[in-house]
């Protein structure tokens, strides 16, 4: 047996003569499916398999689907004769251009057996000219196919050979995914070696040291790994010295070790090429010159044999030096390695004429944590779950580590500037405006929960979508709906920094029997016994708009947590995410928020720095005062015209003996109805001036630093909220509540009392919840809500002589399977965000289900439900 | 709704022939609008009155969906249609007055033309908060006119008066011209035509006003009211969106006054519930609708000839010429008056055209034909939505990017988003913006101080304002800018528009390292 090696992910092509046996070697080595092949393409194409005039269509589609399933990651097997260096040339393409490598396994019979088994197979009557010519053209192949470009050629010659040969897959040097951690990763070191020492015992680390006292290993009793992201040498006081330790944890196991481009740089100089000695090179290039001949040597093979990137912990950590695109984790290629040691630019020149680095980190998406240096910054800033380490440690700001998994930075200052950057490097302690507030203490383990530049992508939110929820699994949207959204969210929402969550819609219980009344308690109490909850808490339906309130407790924590670039301290937004009030009164309103926390208290008990509430703000005229003029009271002042003077006339007529007593008497009822309607609406009315007027009933506390409000229950809720209203009870209102135990009937009706007497009064109705707030059964989740609207309200709703029997027959028949179902994907994907807020995802992760809240509101339903 | 119509001529009951009635009957009309009853208060020798109400079922208009509501917008079944004289009014009218209509009476012929001393009464008639206008209307058809406003809501003295008034008429005038006055005015007067208008409207529009129409002083109001509604009454996203806010129904989207075309990447979304119209934008862009109003031109009345759109698309014309540029993005291209002057001129080889607007973007299909183009000239031509505070990998590569009265319409807060999108991920040989000029606004004389042009722009900026930040974007992003006055100038107020010709410094080209 002849093992032969190629990776575990590569494109590999056969290169044989047609009759070599490529085929019968592919499906003995490979997979069914991992195979493609030309002869398969052309039938494909063109009904024939041997038809040559269809292989330039037949390598369309054959690349088409080797380039599938390259870009998923999948070994793929060209099975064609390959003879031509043309054919082998797009080949090569193909694999760069999914960076991986192409390798050439060639098959070379002699021209005889060849000609011999294509005789016994009656499809390839071409004659044995055609294999000749295919030898020849091999043969004349063999030595430059390492020159095209294939990284890896095996060359099996002779029937025997073929028949002995053993695929063996190999992994990839970068593929590291099978080593776990513990890791600590730490950032550009470019010298620092007394710096690197310091942070080495901050981690726990014991150091070794040669009879010299110099470092030469170190070592942590948790068995942790350093991760290196390269840049050790250039600049600083002690390259050699940093060298000497990381190559000795390397050789020990305990340290791993990407490149930088100083390191890259460093091998050219070192092998004698002409490079530019400057930014710091030629300070290690001295001081390797007090280094003995044998230690160059050593360096240069050990930074010569650093693999670009390494991709860790089942593919969950990915460490290269200037960061890595998703696209590129565990390829290989020229471009691969390019950017893990250079990044990208953006052509841009800043002002110091200094390229400008282009973001890749804004456009990440991958699930993978991404840890780099390269370029130094003040602080280290979470940007999509990718993390620059590199903290100008040799301009003097800190050399900087990250446990992982724990994701907990450790930090140690610089004892000095060692080397004078180009431009200004503002060092932690120095930052001022949108950077403070986010520097971490040193060397104490604070998780950095600061949050960089994030951009969003519009791929994040158009288009069909599918977004995984935790406690509904995964929630499709439709390309429509979030077209439909996108406008609304682009031009009138606040920014979606400030919008992580958006209230889901509400479902109205099933319609009631009861003669008169569509909606009654009933229902929701038999809804909520059917699906075992066996308490639930009835909740006065406040008459005003829904809002949400993001409340930071002053403008430095908006800053930090939330990104605020104006000195903002929080927002209060309606349910599509647009903001109520001017940006003047929304801070008043939020000062009177922080007033109401504050003196309940609940900044400490609740171990937070922000809050975000679930509220009503009232009046409704606030936000539906044109609603509320144009269309109420229209029609009411319509009604009032149009119905007494009709009632007059029929009242003439009836005098003159003719007969219309059903239509007076109809049109009378009607006049009725339309003063119920005006006096339905007045409630929702008063005037407001400045926050003079504005009320605000909080009801629920949606999250807070660090945990979600949808485990504790309603009344936990509502008792906190309590507080708060006790504290300023002029601008916040309670919300009035009754418990009821469903397996009793009296306490049944005495909810039924309460709401009947609610809506009596001009209540708009209640909401019904479990008592426990999320609740699950074995069928999935159950509605958070039910409302039960009174039946003076719903004639705002349903307009103003919805009572009259023909009309409610005819209302009954109302679906609410949709609503429902919409109910609960919105419940879904608001708890979805909130956890996603809580955990401190990045930032279009977060937006990605509020995003698809909106899109499902802008999906046709019946707006009365 | 209601309308009752009186006869004191001698022998006032032959009020019953002319209209086919018999006075001391109670008849019904099922219709597809409602049920019209026809029946007579008072009917003696000197005084005759006949009654048409109809009732209207609002739940069988949302459920019947015959009206062209979708049947989701919450306005439906809270509606004035029950109570007020609308359109529906006019064709219950011309449905159970058919004949009368037609000025036919076969019992008493002598009476077809024959002028009757009539009073009409209406007590709710929408008038969009203008009695005069009832006034405009009926006055030159000889009718004396008188009308009472209420209070919008008595218990609210705030809101004021009604938009409804209580009309009576009174005039000598031949019933089936009193008829005719009637089915043409009330869908005037009434804002919201609650059906589709095809081309038997103008047909309908002539039979049964053209002995009056010609001569009215009021003939174009009337014709455009009467036929301006076609627009499609599709409730779309946007506006279900704007009702989850409880936007009220008729603020999202005006058909009739649709302003559109000004460039923001919507225009016909935004004006909000009682705003003025966008005064920089508010001449005609579909060349068959009859008189809009018209832009005002500053102080120099003379310049009017050329509105102040043109003047922009010819500036940033020249701009794309004077750049070279073939391959142009127009983002917030609105419903493509630009695309279409970009798409006439061959050397401009490709066209993209981005609006976050799905609405706007099918009114620019619409409107540039696309259905109907050749393949060569369809190939030139994308359109496709995108917002400019996400990111967009399909806007870089080409040679000019146009925001033309775009960023005014973008919260200062979320510019940043736009700036990076355009200029650094985008990244065109050259943006073109322009925007409207502060300083300027004084000169509107129909614009009160401190005000802005369209009630959608975030922000308006005058010229310093403007110039430090065509500076800093240049300086940011490694372009060079121009700016170039557009439009008249004033000595001092500058001109009404500010535009910015931006062009990507060579030394900070694309991939340079």
């Amino acid at each position: 047996m002849t093992q032969i090696g190629i990776p575990q992910l590569c494109l590999v092509a056969l290169v044989g003569a047609s009759g070599s046996g490529k085929s019968t070697f592919a499906a003995e080595h490979f997979g069914r499916f991992e195979v493609i092949s030309s002869d398969f393409c052309r039938g494909l194409v063109a009904d024939d398999e041997n038809d040559q005039s269809a292989s330039k269509d037949a390598f369309d589609v054959l690349g088409y689907i080797a380039g599938k399933r390259l870009a998923a990651g999948r070994l793929t097997v060209v099975d064609a004769t390959n003879v031509t260096k043309e054919a082998r040339r797009q080949l090569v393409e193909l694999a760069k251009a999914h960076d991986v490598l192409p390798v050439a396994i060639v098959l070379d019979v002699p021209a005889s057996v060849a000609s011999e088994r294509n005789r016994s197979r009656p499809d390839r009557d071409f004659g044995p000219h055609v294999v000749k010519r295919h030898t020849d053209q091999l043969r004349r192949s063999l030595k430059g196919l390492g020159r095209e470009g294939f990284r890896k050629v095996h060359v099996l010659s002779g029937v025997e050979a073929i028949d002995a040969a053993e695929v063996v897959r190999e992994k990839l040097l970068n593929d590291h995914r099978d080593q776990h951690g513990p890791f600590d990763v730490i950032g550009d070191v470019h010298g620092c070696r007394s710096e690197l020492e310091s942070l080495l015992e901050t981690l726990g680390y014991i150091i070794e040291r040669d009879e010299r006292g110099r470092p030469v290993d170190a070592s942590h009793p948790g068995r942790r790994t350093v991760v290196f992201v390269g840049d050790l040498v250039d600049r600083g006081p002690d390259s050699p010295g940093v060298l000497r330790l990381a190559m000795g944890m390397t050789a020990a196991g305990h340290a791993l070790a990407v490149p930088g481009n100083h390191e890259h740089k460093l091998v050219r100089a070192l092998d004698g090429r002409n490079v530019q000695v400057s930014h710091g090179l030629e300070t290690t290039l001295d001081q390797l010159a007090e280094e003995g001949e044998e230690f160059r040597a050593a360096v240069r093979e050990w930074c010569y044999s650093l693999v670009s990137h390494l991709v860790l912990d089942d593919g969950w950590l990915v460490v290269a030096h200037a960061g890595l695109k998703e696209a590129y984790h565990g390829r290989a290629s020229g471009r691969v390695r390019s950017f893990a040691l250079y990044g990208d630019t953006t052509g841009e020149t800043d002002e110091f004429g200094l390229p400008v680095r282009y973001p890749w980190a804004g456009d990440y998406r991958g699930l993978a944590m991404v840890l780099y240096g390269h370029t130094p910054t003040p602080v280290p800033e979470w940007v999509n779950n990718t993390l620059c380490l590199d903290t100008g440690a040799v301009f003097g700001g800190h050399l900087t580590a990250l446990r992982y998994p724990e994701k907990q930075v450790v930090q140690v200052a610089a004892e000095r500037v060692w080397y004078e950057p180009a431009k200004p490097f503002p060092t932690a302690g120095q930052t001022s405006g949108a950077t403070a507030g986010r520097t971490t203490d040193d060397a104490n383990g604070t998780v950095v929960t600061g949050r960089g530049e994030d951009e969003l992508d519009l791929t994040d939110v158009l288009g069909k979508r599918v977004v995984e929820t935790a406690y509904h699994g995964r929630i499709s949207i439709r390309a429509e709906h979030a077209a439909g959204a996108l406008e609304v969210m682009s031009r009138f929402a606040l920014h979606p920094r400030w919008l992580p969550y958006l209230p889901p819609t509400m479902s109205p219980v099933a319609t009631s029997s009861r003669n008169g009344i569509l909606e009654h308690p009933d229902e929701a109490f038999a809804y909520f016994a059917e699906v075992d909850v066996p308490t639930v808490v009835c909740e006065e339906k406040h008459m005003g708009s829904r809002a949400v309130l993001l409340v930071c407790r002053d403008a430095e924590t908006a800053a930090r947590r939330f990104g605020a670039t104006a000195g903002e301290s929080g927002a209060v937004y309606t349910r599509t995410g647009r903001s109520f009030l001017a940006r003047e009164l929304t801070e008043q309103l939020l000062q009177r928020v922080r007033a109401g926390i504050e003196s309940a208290s609940l900044w400490d008990e609740l171990d937070t720095d922000w809050v975000l509430l679930d509220a009503e703000l009232l009046p409704w005229s606030l936000k539906a005062g044109p609603l509320l003029r144009e269309q109420y009271a229209a029609v009411g002042a319509a009604a009032r015209a149009s119905l007494p003077v009709a009632v007059a006339t029929l009242e003439s007529a009836r005098a003159r003996g003719l007969d219309v007593d059903e239509l007076l008497t109809r049109t009378t009822e009607r006049a009725v109805n339309a003063a119920a309607f005006t006096a339905a609406y007045r409630p929702y009315v008063w005037s407001v001036d400045g926050l003079d007027g504005v009320r605000v009933a909080p009801f629920q506390l949606l999250a807070s630093e660090g945990r979600t409000g949808h485990d504790h229950d309603h009344l936990w809720h509502l008792g906190v909220i309590d507080r708060i209203v006790t504290a300023d009870p002029v601008t916040f209102r309670a919300t009035r509540r009754v418990v009821v135990d469903l397996a009793s009937q009296g306490s049944r009706d005495k909810a039924t009392r309460w709401w009947e007497e609610l809506t009596a009064s001009g209540g708009e109705g209640m909401v019904v919840k479990p008592l426990g707030n999320l609740t699950r059964t074995r069928k999935g989740l159950v509605q958070p809500g039910l409302k039960v609207r009174g039946r003076e309200y719903l004639r705002i709703i349903y307009g103003p002589d919805y009572t009259s029997p023909a009309n409610l027959a005819r209302l009954r028949s109302r679906n609410l399977g949709h609503k429902r179902s919409l109910a609960l994907r919105e419940y879904a994907l608001g708890l979805e965000s909130l956890e996603r807020l809580t955990r401190v995802e990045p930032l279009w992760r977060v937006h990605e289900p509020v995003f698809a809240v909106l899109a499902m509101e802008s999906e046709p339903i019946d707006p009365r439900l | 709704m209601l309308l009752t119509l009186t006869s004191t001529a001698a022998d006032a009951t032959d009020l019953g022939y002319l209209l086919h009635k018999h006075p001391d009957r109670v008849q019904a009309f099922d219709l597809p609008v409602g049920k019209a009853h026809v029946f007579y208060p008072e009917a003696s020798d000197d005084r005759c009155t006949v009654a048409l109400l109809l009732e209207v079922d609002p739940i069988g208009l949302v459920r019947g969906r015959r009206f062209g509501g979708d049947g989701f917008a919450l306005s439906q079944y809270v509606n004035d249609r029950p109570y007020a004289a609308s359109s529906m009014l006019a064709v219950a009218l011309g449905r159970v007055f058919r004949t009368a209509l037609q000025g036919r009476c076969a019992a008493r012929p002598e009476l077809e033309t024959r002028s009757l001393p009539l009073v009409v009464h209406v007590p709710a008639l929408p008038c969009g908060g203008d009695p005069d206008l009832v006034e405009r209307l009926f006055r030159p058809l000889g009718w004396q006119v008188s009308t009472v406003t209420g209070p919008l809501d008595p218990e609210v003295p705030e809101w004021g008066r009604s938009p409804y008034v209580d009309v009576t008429l009174t005039g000598d005038v031949v019933l089936s011209q009193a008829l005719g006055h009637l089915y043409v005015l009330l869908p005037v007067l009434d804002g919201a035509k609650h059906y589709w208008v095809t081309n038997d409207e103008v047909d309908k529009l002539v039979r049964t006003a053209g002995g009056w129409l010609h001569d009215h002083p009021e003939r174009d109001l009337i014709t455009r009211r009467y036929l301006a509604h076609q627009q499609r009454y599709v409730t779309d996203a946007t506006e279900r969106l704007a009702a989850l806010d409880d936007g009220s129904p008729d603020a999202v989207i005006d058909p009739g006054a649709a302003a559109a075309g000004a460039g923001p990447i919507a225009t016909a979304s935004v004006p909000a519930p009682g705003s003025q119209p966008d005064i920089s934008a508010t001449e005609p862009t579909m060349p068959t609708m009859p008189t809009m109003p018209k832009e005002p031109e500053g102080t120099s009345s003379t310049e009017v000839a050329v509105p102040l759109r043109q003047h922009r698309q010819d500036a940033v014309l020249t701009a794309l010429r004077d750049v070279g540029a073939r391959r142009v993005a127009d983002l917030g291209c609105g419903e493509g008056a630009l695309l279409a002057r970009l798409l006439s001129d061959p050397s401009f080889t490709q066209v993209l055209g981005v609006d976050v607007s799905p609405r706007e973007l099918d009114r620019a299909t619409r409107r540039l034909g696309l259905d109907r183009l050749s393949d060569s000239q369809r190939a030139r031509l994308t359109l496709r939505q995108s917002s400019l505070t996400y990111r967009d990998a399909a806007l870089a590569g080409f040679d000019a990017v146009v925001l033309m009265e775009v960023i005014e319409h973008v919260d200062l807060d979320r510019l940043p988003a736009l700036e990076a999108n355009v200029f650094s991920h985008a990244r065109p040989g050259a943006v073109v913006v322009t925007t409207p000029n502060a300083d300027h606004n004084p000169l509107y004389e129909r614009l009160a101080t401190g005000t802005r042009r369209h009630p959608d722009h975030r922000f308006e900026w005058g010229r310093t304002e403007f110039a430090g930040w065509v500076e800093t974007v240049g300086r940011r992003f490694g372009y060079s800018a121009e700016l170039r006055p557009v439009g008249g100038v004033h000595p001092e107020l500058g001109a009404p528009t500010q535009f910015a010709l931006f062009r990507r410094d060579s030394g900070a080209a694309a991939g340079a390292a």
